[in-house]
């Protein structure tokens, strides 16, 4: 069943130098309860598209083109309040660094009630209520004397817990997740990772987590899409995607991984840097990157789709020997 | 925190030491009000005798301990003019100059936040544009001027309200105050208009800058994307993130009003301490330029703690003794 189906999305940034294109033609479906990684390297477009899909692009960015179905209702043009209802309600979003998300100077207490509110009229006690059964669903102790701490008596991890308690407050369709766990520790990106997969799971809520950590989307999505340049140049199920790469980038990304390297080895990174997107080349933008790259990469690269795998790319790899 | 507030006392009774030596070598240094009390044809010896009452025959260091010594017991001494003691004299016109000053600084805030607020919200809109326009024009006109402005078109022109003088007052806990009756109002409405345009552009630039960069943060996408309005959004969370700053020079400016409403209060007649500190200059009266000096001092240091207290109110990351979790 489709919850979410983007086609051609186009976000762009219309600059005094130019029009940015941070996405540019993104097209992708989700299912209900359907976990999907989208993963890419800084200025990929990856948060772009998170904050499409919730109707909150930065100015001077605006959704210029494409469409956005989320059950059965098209959000790209949707009048503001309509978006606003649909916000926090059935679309949550959650960010990067809960230090800096949650409001240091009003307590976790208010400032749920404050989301509670949004969406549901509730008397402040309910809405409390409420708020401390999602925070103990998230594992915080203690959970309805806690409301009254504000964000720094928290740690880290209990901050971003709070975080996606806020996002699950209303019991949304979908959860955008973008980059959740990059602030925090190693050992409690992990717990947080098994806890929203389960969270996802449990509740049938849709999931697109958006990260530069290929481990991470290894260990928590069903899908993957890698984006280059405000593209989708790769998409498929994780593993078969992560165990034989069709996209030199997703290639690249994987062999930069630490783990992948020889003990002692320089680690393998792509050369150069991502595009300015400003300048970006004819034909494929990875091509000045590419190890692969001939003449025919100065043409746009066809998509090609087999076996429910998507590459953007005139030289698909083989599966690695 | 009660280490807190112990280490700032301690500053403030320094400070307050600091200002009076300063106030009282100072205003020494200005002239001998003998010269101005007695008449030039009275003899050398009813000369020395009213040197000597005063004290003023004494080292300058004796007359500053003489003085510390009656400070500490609360003792300002006595205006050589009015033969009462200073502190009567001062709290006598305090509370005129204190609900001008209170009402100039309320309508400064309750006014300028919100505008301030919109024009951060919206700085490219053109209600932005104008309110900013104001806000220059606050800054950049001078106050006896508005001061003017105002009595011609409202109280000489159109005749609408007084131009001067205060308002009739009404006794509680023993004060005299004119804000409780229409009449009191009508009197106080121009003078304080007068007083509050500056503090109404501070408020508009400190508001309109704080909201401007509180509307990037990651906290409002977060709010944005909790699907608050925009309304609740600057009400409660972008307020709360300006509000330090703005309590500050809330602070500042009621302290600064009450000390130097001099220019206001003397196009307006108003009978208030700003008055009364010209005049004492005027007739070199000593005791009261001291004493109404070291009052202010002590109203500054007085609010600046009460500013810093409230900082821990506002921000709970600044309160000490609770810890992380």
């Amino acid at each position: 069943m489709t919850l979410l189906q983007v086609r051609d999305l186009r976000t762009h940034f219309l600059t005094r130098a130019g029009a940015v294109k941070a996405v540019d033609g993104v097209s992708f479906e989700l299912g209900r309860g359907e976990i999907l990684g989208l993963v890419g390297e800084s200025g990929s477009g990856k948060s772009v598209t998170g904050f499409s899909l919730i109707g909150h692009v930065d100015p001077p960015g605006r959704v210029v083109g494409g469409s956005i179905r989320f059950d059965g209702q098209e959000l790209v043009g949707l009048a503001p309040p309509r978006m606003r209802e649909l916000r926090g309600r059935r679309i949550a979003m959650v960010f990067q660094d809960p230090g800096a998300t949650l409001n240091p100077v009003l307590t976790i207490g208010q400032q749920m009630v404050l989301a509670v509110q949004a969406h549901r009229r509730l008397p402040e006690r309910d809405a409390r209520a409420l708020a401390a059964e999602r925070l103990t669903r998230l594992g915080i102790p203690e959970a309805p004397a806690r409301l009254d701490a504000y964000p720094h008596e928290f740690s880290g991890g209990m901050r971003q817990r709070v975080a996606i308690a806020m996002a699950l407050l209303h019991g949304p369709d979908l959860i955008i997740a973008d980059e959740p766990t990059t602030a925090l520790d190693v050992s409690i990106q992990a717990q947080i990772l098994v806890e929203m997969r389960a969270l996802a799971r449990e509740s049938g809520t849709a999931l697109i987590w958006i990260s530069h950590d290929l481990a991470a989307v290894a260990a928590v999505a069903d899908r993957i899409m890698v984006m280059y340049a405000g593209r989708i140049v790769e998409a498929g199920p994780v593993r078969a995607t992560l165990a034989a790469p069709r996209h030199p980038y997703t290639r690249g990304l994987l062999d930069s991984l630490p783990a992948t390297t020889e003990p002692g080895a320089r680690l393998r990174q792509i050369p150069g840097h991502t595009p300015a997107l400003l300048s970006l080349p004819p034909g494929c933008p990875f091509a000045p990157r590419c190890g692969y790259a001939d003449a025919t990469c100065m043409t746009a690269p066809p998509v090609i789709e087999q076996d429910g795998r998507m590459a953007r790319c005139h030289h698909l790899l083989e599966p690695s020997p | 925190m009660p280490g807190y507030i112990i280490q700032r006392l301690l500053q403030a009774g320094l400070v307050m030491l600091a200002m009076s030596a300063l106030v009282f070598a100072g205003v020494h240094a200005i002239g001998n009000p003998i010269d101005l009390l007695i008449s030039p044809d009275a003899t050398q010896d009813i000369r020395a005798a009213a040197i000597a009452h005063y004290g003023l025959d004494q080292p300058l260091w004796r007359q500053y301990l003489a003085f510390l010594g009656r400070l500490l017991s609360g003792d300002l001494g006595r205006s050589l003019v009015f033969n009462i003691p200073v502190t009567e004299l001062v709290f006598s016109r305090m509370p005129a100059t204190l609900e001008l000053a209170l009402s100039a600084v309320l309508i400064g805030a309750v006014i300028g936040v919100p505008l301030g607020m919109w024009a951060g919200y919206r700085p490219d809109s053109v209600v932005s544009r104008g309110i900013m326009a104001v806000s220059v024009l606050g800054f950049s006109v001078p106050t006896f001027w508005v001061g003017l402005i105002l009595i011609l078109t409202f109280a000489v022109n159109l005749g609408w309200l007084p131009a001067g003088s205060r308002g009739p007052t009404v006794e509680v806990f023993g004060i005299g105050w004119s804000f409780l009756t229409l009449e009191g109002l009508r009197f106080m409405l121009l003078p304080a208009l007068n007083l509050s345009l500056f503090k109404l552009a501070l408020m508009i630039r400190l508001a309109r800058a704080g909201t401007r960069e509180a509307m990037l943060s990651d906290t409002v996408k977060f709010a944005r994307a909790a699907g608050l309005s925009e309304f609740t959004i600057l009400r409660h969370h972008v307020l709360r993130l300006i509000s330090i700053p703005l309590v500050t020079v809330f602070g500042l400016e009621f302290g600064s009003t009450l000390a130097f409403a001099v220019v206001t209060e003397t196009i307006f007649s108003w009978p208030g301490v700003g008055k009364l500190i010209i005049d004492s200059i005027t007739s070199l009266d000593r005791p009261v330029m001291v004493g109404y000096l070291v009052l202010v001092a002590f109203l500054f240091v007085t609010l600046n703690l009460v500013v810093d207290l409230s900082y821990a109110l506002l921000d709970p990351r600044l309160r000490r003794g609770r810890h992380a979790a």
